[in-house]
Parts: structure tokens; sequence; C-alpha cells
């Protein structure tokens, strides 16, 4: 691929709206998700209201930041130039305690090494100055 | 059961990799609307109804190009692949309650020479599914094409039901072999066997290179009416006995839904069989929007042409191939004929409806099946008859 296209940055969030508050708890070291005030759901992505009951109470609650690997990819060939350089990886979905899904990955585990049901916890990894990102790592089952 | 709609006209244009169609993304889908129109017998100022596909195309174009002088409807359903089917849905609403006679329904792009989705997604985030939630909570992990988004299901339903890659396979090898009997197909002549398919370099694991799509120029469009006006133009009419679409919930969002096999498929096929009277056992061969290969197996099993889970050994054996219990796209799919964002799925439906597809005719086929997949699992159906 071409200079041009290696220059081009990774993505990353916008920060406003609910996704500044997510990744500012994140930038915290606080991986928070939405808690229904109406029925206690968990929800991941953050919404308006409340799909299980119509409730437009919730709150940012602390996860335990546990989990367990749902499924995952394995990009061998990025399909977005800010990947190139990091084929193989593994954009993974992870099954948290608390019920929601999160997209991540999992920092310490080649992609061979990935198992569904495997347990995680966060881990934080800050990327620019604004932008922390939760990520994943092994922990004994 | 009340008839929807007929599909009176069908038009394509060349289907091409290299050197590129040359024109542009308008002026390709104008060839092939031209050609859905004549091939109708009507003339462009008798299509007062256009629909357009998602990002690809606006009424207003089609109309000042054509010389539909007289267009009064116009309706753009925001459903990605899935659209084509869903419109001949909506087209079908919109004739019988008298907004339109003639609703002429087009897509196509420049998918090789022009912009590669690849490319795109990097400038312009509104082009993805999901929009602000795909930017913000699965870009920054790379999680940016549909063959990872999608991967991440077909996994799983390797893990749930034992799903294997040589399964996928037969998918990929039926519609290779489907295409080398189709002079329209980018792939014919390039036969493949499962020993290719298994030795294609990964993209998206589990998804192989052969797991997914052409991708090419092409355009194709077809022209619906009543099943009254069918009647008097000079076609076979291909009837469309009942069709629907549906969303997965959530619909913006792919990994947080409680079943994940539940997809806008899944809502649609029992009311499409429902309102045309039949079960997917009268189905005499099925056009299946084929991105991936997986997404063949997922929407055979959500249509209800097997059970959940019984996908993989149902395309196994020749099943699926002409001369099978159940030919899966004739014209070799979005896989091996070209990617025309299925509307070239509907093409196909009529023109083995017609008994017009030459050495891949499905013998005596009466009643066939067209799906639409599109953005994170959006799902359409429509079930077409021959008369």
């Amino acid at each position: 691929m071409s200079q041009a296209d290696a220059s081009i940055p990774r993505p990353l969030p916008q920060l406003e709206g609910f996704a500044k508050d997510f990744y500012g708890h994140c930038k915290r070291r606080e991986l928070r998700f939405q808690r229904c005030g109406g029925c206690g759901a968990w929800r991941h992505v953050p919404r308006e209201m409340c799909p299980e009951c119509g409730s437009w109470s919730w709150e940012w609650a602390r996860s335990s930041g546990r989990g367990r690997v749902f499924s995952w990819t394995v990009v061998a060939r990025a399909l977005h130039p800010a990947f190139q350089d990091a084929c193989p990886y593994a954009p993974v979905v992870i099954e948290m305690e608390e019920g929601v899904r999160i997209l991540s990955e999992v920092v310490d585990c080649a992609p061979d090494e990935l198992e569904i049901d495997m347990p995680v916890e966060v881990v934080f990894t800050d990327v620019t100055e604004d932008v922390t990102l939760p990520r994943f790592r092994r922990v004994a089952s | 059961m009340t008839d929807v709609a007929s599909i009176v006209g069908i038009g394509e244009t060349a289907y091409m990799r290299k050197p590129g169609s040359g024109l542009s993304l308008l002026g390709l889908q104008l060839q092939a609307a031209v050609r859905a129109i004549e091939d109708a017998g009507l003339t462009p100022r008798q299509i007062d109804g256009i629909m357009p596909f998602p990002n690809l195309g606006y009424a207003e174009g089609f109309a000042a190009n054509l010389g539909c002088e007289n267009l009064r409807f116009q309706s753009i359903v925001w459903m990605g692949g899935a659209a084509p089917v869903a419109s001949l849905r909506v087209a079908g609403a919109a004739l019988r309650d008298g907004l339109a006679d003639y609703v002429l329904i087009p897509a196509g792009w420049n998918g090789y020479s022009g912009a590669r989705a690849r490319q795109t997604v990097a400038q312009d985030v509104s082009s993805l599914p999901g929009g602000a939630i795909a930017r913000d909570y699965y870009l920054p992990f790379g999680f940016t094409a549909p063959p990872q988004w999608y991967s991440v299901m077909a996994r799983r339903h390797m893990h749930e039901f034992g799903t294997r890659a040589e399964q996928l396979g037969c998918i990929a090898v039926a519609m290779r072999k489907h295409a080398q009997l189709n002079p329209n197909a980018v792939m014919n002549g390039r036969p493949m066997t499962l020993e290719d398919y298994m030795a294609s370099p990964m993209l998206a694991d589990p998804y192989r290179f052969f797991d997914c799509c052409l991708e090419t120029d092409g355009a194709a469009a077809v022209v619906v009416t009543t099943p009254e006006r069918a009647r008097d133009l000079g076609k076979k009419p291909v009837t469309l006995m009942g069709a629907a679409s549906g969303q997965p919930h959530p619909a913006d969002e792919i990994t947080n839904r409680k079943d994940i096999f539940r997809t806008g498929l899944t809502l649609a096929a029992p009311e499409a069989f429902g309102r045309a009277g039949i079960s997917p056992r009268d189905v005499d061969f099925a056009q299946i929007y084929d991105c991936f290969t997986f997404e063949v197996l997922q929407q055979l099993e959500e249509a209800g042409f097997c059970k959940r889970g019984e996908g993989g050994a149902f395309v196994e054996g020749g099943r699926i191939e002409l001369g099978g219990e159940l030919p899966v796209n004739t014209h070799g799919g979005l896989l091996s004929e070209a990617h025309v964002l299925g509307m070239n799925h509907i093409v196909e439906a009529v023109r083995q409806l017609r008994g017009e597809a030459g050495e891949r005719q499905v013998a005596d086929a009466e009643i066939g099946v067209v799906t639409g997949w599109g953005d994170f699992g959006d799902g359409s159906i429509a079930i077409l008859r021959r008369g």
C-alpha cells in the first residue's frame, strides 16, 4: 500500500454526547454502561431510553470489568487503510458479566489462541491525549 | 391470496471488472433502466414511479434523463442490499393504492472501477450502517467492514451448531458452477473446486477470500405494475405472490442482539409465505442474497428452507446446485456473477420464471424466491410465480 494510505490515522470515537461520557469514564479507568433506572437492565451501546421498559431514567453504572469471549473475527487483510500494519488482528465481541456485549480486543492473546467463553477483564489504553480505549486481557478461569 | 404486483420488464448491463464500465454511476443505471422499460414494451413517459437504491441515485436524475415527464411517485427503502426486494413490496403497495401505474426499480454501481468500499469507509462514516455507533464503538477497534461484522455471526454459528468451512465452501462452489452456464457472469470460464476454496487465503477468519462477493461494475433494473396491467402487455408476466421485509433488533448495532441469528428475514419470511399461501417446500429455486457464503446458509435457515442449525448439512451434496432439490443463485450470484446489489437476483428469478434462462434453466420452474440482505442484517423476501 502507498505511503498516503499508511498516513491515514486510526479512527477515533467522536467525543460528544453519550460517547463523550462513555470514553470519559474509560479515561478515568472505569468501564461504565448505562443501567436503566426503571427496570435495572444494563445496555450498550448507549441509548436515550430503555428499549425494555420505556424508562428515560438511567445511570452510568460501573461494570465489574469481567466478561467472556462471545465471538471474534481475525482480520488477515485490512479493509481500512489505517489497519494495514496491524494484520492479523482480532476484533472480539466480549459478553460482560452484566449481560451487555462490547466490541473490543484482547491485548495479550494471539488471534489463534482465542476461545469462545475465554474469561477476560478490562484494561485501558490511552491512544491519544483525549481518547482511552477499553481493551481486555486474559484472566485465569 | 391476492397477488401483489407483476414484474413486466427486466434489464441488465454487461457485468465486468477490468476495464470498467466507462459510464457514470447514473449512466450505468440508465442503461439497465432503458432495457427494462423496452423489455416491458413501455415508453419512459409511462413510467410514473421510480425507486432508486439508497445512496446510489435520485429519482429526479433518472426521470430527467429518461424523459419520465409524468413522474408522481418516488421512494427509497433504506435497507442496503435488502432494498431492491423490499422495493418490490413497496411498489406493490403503491400500485395498489394508485400512487403509480408503472414503477421502475434500478440499481447498480461501478463497484470495481469506482470508489471501492474499503476506501470510502475511511472518508465517509455516513456510508456505514449504524453511522455514529460504528464510528464510536467499532472503527477504533478495526471492526470496519461487512465481512468482519458478519463473520462474527458465522463463527458463533460454527460454535453453536458445528457448521464447517467445507460447508461454506459448498455454497461458493455451487455459485461458481452456475456461473459457468452464464455468459454474463464475471466468473464464467473460471471454475473453482472445493480444494481451491479451502486453499484461498483468509480475509476475515472464518471468511476466506472465496467466501466473499465480487466487486464489479454493472447495473440492473426491473419494471413493476399491477397484475391487471401486466396482462395487457406483451411479456409473459411474473407475479409477486407475497413479499415482506424486516429488521433485526437492534438494527443499528450488530453485537447486542439477544438472539444473534434473528435477522430481518426471520420476521419477513413467515409473513411473505403467509401472504403467498405457500410453504418453502413449494419453491422451485431460490436467489439468496450472497454477500458472503454464511449469509446464504443463514438465510436458508431463517427463510424456513431448513431448521436453524441445519443449514450446513442442507447446502451439502449438491442440494443447492442446478439439478438439486433447491437450486440457489442459478446465475452465479454476487459471489460469481456480479455484485449488482441483489437486483441481478430479481432479474434472474424473472428470467427463470419466463423460461428464458437457457442452459441454466430450472426445468418447469413455477415458483421462485428472492431474498435481500443489507446493513447489519436487514432482510427482505419476495415469492414470485410464473404467469
